[in-house]
Parts: structure tokens; C-alpha cells; sequence
């Protein structure tokens, strides 16, 4: 392997996984062993190893989900040893790697857990309740014309660096995951205050702000509690101060807008 | 006006209302404390019975105490209903092994817990102080006459006084004031937070006052049961059918 390390050991591990069959049966963990892992893989590929066992053996693969692989797409979400994402911070599963493990480890895997995402089966879940969210205002509309000149609108550095700090969130759900409420506002809070710094947001900002909790609220997420451990846990560090824009936005919103109801 | 009952139901107007009952609860808390200090006075409790009548008898206190029960009220309904909520967006299943030690603290994760502890302590400390001074039934007060006013009031001191000695009252008061100190560790700063009042500049200040006056609170209202039952100076007082004259520099009762 090109670049590994020649003097890493590989390591034989105790996975502890959660196995559901559908969204309607009961789950539980089962115990499975993995041999000769390098510290090099990527959390993800030793589960590729794992289930290529499973393959052989005829037995039903882990379900996962998983896309790019390189820490943008927020699509592989897994809760390894009572942590989203595992032990180490501003990281996704998919950047994880066994290295931070060690020989022997018992290693605890479970999908996220929250009513608003059911599983789906496996570690899989159901995340689509983050995408009516932003279909409920998380976006800005644009009229069709020529193309606008860049820099037309001339937003200063500071704001636009803001904004795009709160645009980083990739939509994993690990803010979902590791809070005690299983409240989805970190998520929520991204797309509102990004939106809510830039002039291109503020059109909707009213309507925005109101929609998107909303539909929040109808998900079935929790209520936040301000115990930070979304932003501890978050891949791509989204602070706390999102969420008190956002209710700045709430509160500002519901104060002013013309929505009566 | 449905939008106000929108905006107040909705999960961040809910924690709109627990963020300003929690602190308006929080400059009771003040008050409370700056009045139980003047049981400290070596007064024979003249300073604390005369500020116990202030505030049992001034018409904007009376009205305010009605207002502080609402808080108090609309605070604990809506904490354990938002606990209860907050539980079931979780799932039935929770997690098989959750290592949230590690991301956050652990009175942010135990409002609930703390909450209700106090709400226990609230129920022991109303019946035992409040009940016995609004209404006789309940007790009432013996009556002693104190400088500057023309007419005798309850010697709400002596209730103290006799309470803190008992054992496990203090033990229970002194107790009590950890989970205060815990709730309010979390609660100061979390309620500025949930008002939308965050700023790079402001924030740290606002959390720094948070822990100085949750340590503040908490060690300064378990201190006062806790010198009471060790220094034989605050005693109460002998029943007697008699109002008993108070000085603010000497104690006759005792004497």
C-alpha cells in the first residue's frame, strides 16, 4: 500500500453492531470479529471487510450509508462508542481511521437515533426529514434574466467569511445524534443564519426563519437545551453562536412579519 | 391571535418562556438572598424580621409575589414538559452505549434532575417558612415589635432560627443549594443564549457573571442554615403571649 506505514501492526477487533431487518422489527446488537485490519483503513473500509466476510459466509451484509468518502457529503453517519462519528473531533466516520483504534478494541456501532430518522435497516437511517426542512425554506429564489455581474453586490469579508463558515454544514446529523433532545437545531441554525448574513437571503428571511422551525417542530425533532454537544460534535464545526441567530431570526420574525397565522 | 399561541408552542418559543421565567426566577433568587443574609446580624433577628414584614406587607411586593408563583409555575409545567418531549424525540430505543461525557456537561444534561430535586426543596421550604407566614392556620407567628415601626410583626426569625437547628433540615437546605448551584451553572447563560443575546464580545462576560453567581448563590444560602446551627449566637425565641421588644443593637429576649 502506497504510503502506509510499514510498521503498523494490523489488528483484530470486536465489533459490537446493531442489526435491525426493517423499519418495523426490533434491532439488536450483534457480536461480530474482524482480523488482520490495518491501521491505515478508513473506519468505513473495515466495514467493507467485515461485510466481504459476511458475503463469504453467506450471511446478510451491514447495511451503511455512505457516498463520497472524503468527508463532504455527510452521507455516512455512524455513533461508534457512544459518539457520533466516532472518538475524533471535526471528523466524519469516513475520515476516521483505525489507527485511532487499538489491537483488541471493542468498538460499539449504532445508528443515529431519533424519531424524526427512522432506520432504515442496519446503521442505515432515514434522513429525509432534514431535506423537507430546507424544501421549507432553506434556500433563496432567483429571478431567471441575465447573469449578474460578480461582485455586484458587495457583502464585506467578515460577513461573507460568517456565512460561509455556517454553509460548511453537511447535513450528517450528528448534531441530531449526539444531543440528549435529539433537537435538530444546529442543522437549522446553519442554513437560517448563513441565509440571514447574506443579501441574497434576505428577501424570504422572514418566511424562512418561520418555515424552517416549523417543519421542525412537525418532524418530531427535541427542543434545544443549550448543551453544546452538537457543536463538540459537529464534522465540520458549526458553532453554537448559530443558534442564538437563529432566535434572533425566530424571535425577530415572529414580531414582525405579516404572517397572522 | 393565534400567532402569539403559535409562536409560544413552537419549540423555540417554549424555550423563549423557560429562558425569561428562569431569569426573572433568577433576581428572586437576589432578593431572597440579600434578605436571609440579615439573619447573620447579631440583631436577635430585628434586621430580618423587619425586611420579612417589608415584604409581606409592601402592596408592590404582594403583587409581585403573584407574579413570581406564576414564574415559578409556567417554569416547572414547562420544563417537565419540554423533558418530556425532548425524551420521546429521542425514540423508545436509545442509544446501547452513549459516551456524552465527553462532549458536554453534565448539569446541562441534568436540568431536568436538577429542576426537579429543587422543586422537592421548594414544596419542604414553602410549607415550613412561606405557609406559616402568610396564614395563621398554618401555625402563624409569634409577634415581636422591632425599631421603626409602630406596630408588632411575625418573628419569622425564630422559625429560622429553631429550623436550622435541626440536623437534617440543615443537611437538606445545605444539600439543596448544590443542585441550585448546578441548575444555575447551566440556566444563567443558557437563557441569554436561547433570548438570541450571543456576541463574541459579550458572551464571555455574560458566562463568567453566570458561574460567579451560580457559585455565589448557591454557597452563600447554604452558609446561612449552616452557621445557624453551629454558633449558639441565633437562638429562638421562648414563646411568650407578649410582643417582645427588639433593638437593632440589642437583644433583650435573651438577655
Amino acid at each position: 500500500m502506497a504510503g502506509s506505514n510499514p510498521n503498523a501492526k494490523p489488528m483484530n477487533l470486536t465489533l459490537k453492531v446493531w442489526r435491525q431487518k426493517n423499519r418495523i422489527t426490533d434491532g439488536g446488537i450483534v457480536d461480530y470479529q474482524v482480523k488482520d485490519i490495518s491501521p491505515d483503513m478508513s473506519f468505513l473500509e473495515m466495514l467493507d471487510v467485515l461485510n466481504e466476510d459476511l458475503l463469504r459466509k453467506g450471511d446478510e451484509p451491514v447495511a451503511f450509508d455512505h457516498d463520497c468518502r472524503e468527508g463532504i457529503c455527510g452521507s455516512c453517519n455512524l455513533f461508534i462508542n457512544g459518539r457520533a462519528h466516532g472518538p475524533e473531533q471535526g471528523t466524519t466516520t469516513c475520515q476516521l481511521h483505525m489507527r485511532k483504534f487499538s489491537d483488541g478494541d471493542t468498538i460499539v456501532i449504532e445508528p443515529w437515533r431519533a424519531t424524526a430518522f427512522p432506520i432504515n435497516k442496519d446503521l442505515s437511517v432515514d434522513r429525509s426529514a432534514f431535506d423537507r426542512i430546507i424544501q421549507a425554506g432553506g434556500y433563496v429564489s432567483v429571478n431567471t434574466g441575465g447573469t449578474p455581474d460578480a461582485n455586484e453586490i458587495p457583502i464585506p469579508k467578515d460577513v461573507s467569511d460568517r456565512a460561509f463558515e455556517a454553509a460548511t454544514c453537511i447535513g450528517c446529523g450528528a448534531c441530531v445524534a449526539a444531543c440528549k433532545n435529539a433537537s435538530a437545531m444546529l442543522f437549522v441554525s446553519a442554513k437560517v443564519s448563513q441565509l440571514a448574513l447574506l443579501p441574497q437571503g434576505h428577501v424570504e428571511r422572514k418566511t424562512r426563519v418561520e418555515n424552517m422551525v416549523a417543519q421542525m417542530d412537525i418532524e418530531g425533532f427535541g427542543a434545544c437545551t443549550n448543551i453544546g454537544s452538537c457543536a463538540a460534535e459537529c464534522p465540520v464545526g458549526i458553532s453554537l453562536e448559530n443558534i442564538a441567530i437563529l432566535n434572533q431570526e425566530f424571535i425577530s420574525a415572529k414580531a414582525t412579519s405579516n404572517n397572522l397565522a | 391571535m393565534s400567532w402569539i399561541s403559535k409562536t409560544l408552542s413552537s419549540s423555540i418559543g417554549r424555550k423563549i418562556i423557560m429562558a425569561t421565567t428562569g431569569l426573572f426566577l433568577c433576581s428572586f433568587l437576589l432578593v431572597h438572598l440579600l434578605i436571609n443574609l440579615q439573619l447573620l446580624r447579631h440583631d436577635g433577628g430585628a434586621s430580618f424580621n423587619f425586611w420579612a414584614e417589608f415584604m409581606g406587607t409592601n402592596p408592590v411586593i404582594r403583587f409581585m409575589e403573584i407574579v413570581l408563583m406564576l414564574g415559578f409555575a409556567v417554569h416547572i409545567y414547562q420544563g417537565l414538559a419540554l423533558a418530556v418531549k425532548n425524551k420521546q424525540a429521542r425514540g423508545s430505543q436509545g442509544y446501547v452505549s452513549n459516551h456524552s461525557e465527553q462532549n458536554s456537561q453534565w448539569s446541562s444534561r441534568n436540568m431536568a434532575l436538577l429542576g426537579t430535586l429543587l422543586l422537592i426543596f421548594l414544596i419542604v421550604h414553602l410549607m415550613n417558612f412561606w405557609i406559616r407566614s402568610r396564614f395563621d392556620a398554618f401555625g402563624g407567628l409569634a409577634e415581636v415589635r422591632v425599631p421603626n415601626l409602630d406596630h408588632p410583626v411575625g418573628d419569622l426569625y425564630s422559625v429560622a432560627a429553631a429550623s436550622f437547628k435541626i440536623p437534617w433540615y440543615v443537611a437538606l437546605y445545605a444539600l439543596a443549594q448544590i443542585a441550585l448551584g448546578y441548575h444555575l451553572w447551566h440556566g444563567f447563560r443558557s437563557g441569554f443564549q436561547t433570548l438570541g443575546l450571543s456576541h463574541r464580545k459579550y458572551t464571555p462576560a455574560i458566562y463568567y457573571t453566570g458561574y460567579v453567581f451560580s457559585v455565589g448563590m448557591a454557597v452563600l444560602f447554604a452558609i446561612i442554615p449552616i452557621i445557624m446551627f453551629f454558633s449558639a449566637e441565633y437562638q429562638p425565641r421562648p414563646a411568650t403571649a407578649q410582643p417582645v421588644e427588639q433593638s437593632l443593637t440589642e437583644e433583650p429576649a435573651l438577655r
